[in-house]
């Protein structure tokens, strides 16, 4: 037993379909108590220490990524668990979610490519003093498989400036020397943004799936280390 | 009464879909079109007995929160009876 007590909770949505493999990674691997929480539900277990809403295609996408899974019951409870400082991940279609839920800022569009992209990409950290990414300890940039179709991230200049200067950006796309460019950009997101905090930084949203990345079998397990240094603060 | 909700991405934001269909007509020979832009119709049945005022605030609000992400998206509504 080296994991301590933690207890998480992970929405499914109609759609969702990486409920499960956030459920192994944290429970099976990371030795977590998973609470598995269905949509309609409107209330999070009792002391829950994190809030997990995972990929897939909530209500088949319909109208726009995330906007009717945002008026599912659970996500009442979701968004004042996150407004009382809990820690939330939102993952892929989760991060479009908390998009549309408004407790992250932006919105995201379809990939610039006009494709649905699938492949490891290169993350440069933002900041390691974060509540998801104090315990990254690397001298490279983390390598985490982004799937997705809508992951082209925006917002108006202004807002960009002020989630830079206050350290909201927390991944970005770059090459493996860690260089963020235009080449290393697989959706045409802002900023290359591919992780983002909201200002108190509880609550993260990111396009790339750390748990497809948390077992060697499975090619990597750089993504293990953003739900320990969530769960074990 | 019926009120029609169009949704349209601002015209600052790139229009993948519409590229893509611009691309395509090229192909066809179609020189007339020189840009093309793809939205939503969305239409919605509007309850009896119901003041104009009324259901155009709902249709608003429904438009707002909703049918559309203001951060991305504009709307216009309009009546059909």
């Amino acid at each position: 037993m080296g994991a301590l007590s933690r207890r998480v909770a992970i929405i499914t949505f109609p759609g969702s379909n990486c409920d499960d493999d956030c459920a192994h990674v944290l429970g099976d691997v990371l030795g977590y108590e998973v609470v598995r929480v269905w949509h309609k539900e409107t209330q999070l277990p009792d002391s829950c220490d994190a809030v997990c809403i995972p990929g897939g295609f909530s209500y088949g996408d319909y109208l726009r990524s995330g906007a009717i899974a945002r008026f599912s019951p659970i996500m009442e409870a979701v968004i004042a668990f996150a407004n009382a400082g809990g820690t939330v991940i939102g993952i892929c279609n989760g991060f479009q979610i908390l998009l549309e839920s408004g407790l992250l800022e932006g919105a995201m569009q379809h990939n610039e490519s006009g494709k649905f992209v699938c492949k490891p990409v290169h993350l440069k950290v933002g900041r390691k003093d974060s509540r998801f990414t104090h315990k990254v300890d690397l001298d490279r940039p983390l390598l985490v498989p982004i799937a997705h179709m809508e992951g082209n991230w925006s917002c108006d200049d202004a807002t960009f400036e002020r989630l830079q200067a206050a350290g909201q950006i927390l991944f970005q796309y770059c090459d493996e020397e860690g260089v963020v460019s235009a080449a290393s950009n697989p959706n045409g997101a802002r900023g290359n943004v591919a992780g983002l905090l909201n200002v108190e930084g509880n609550v993260l949203g990111m396009m790339p799936h750390p748990e497809r990345y948390s077992e060697e079998l499975l090619g990597g397990e750089d993504g293990k280390m953003l739900f320990t240094s969530m769960l074990e603060r | 009464m019926r009120a029609i909700v169009e949704v349209m991405l601002n015209s600052k934001v790139l229009d993948p879909q519409g590229k893509a269909v611009e691309g395509a007509l090229s192909n066809m020979g179609l020189s007339a079109v020189k840009g093309v832009r793809i939205g939503k119709r969305i239409e919605l049945e509007i309850a009896e007995g119901l003041s104009q005022e009324e259901a155009q605030a709902q249709v608003e609000e429904a438009a707002d929160k909703l049918l559309a992400n203001p951060v991305i998206e504009t709307w216009s509504i309009s009546w059909e009876r």
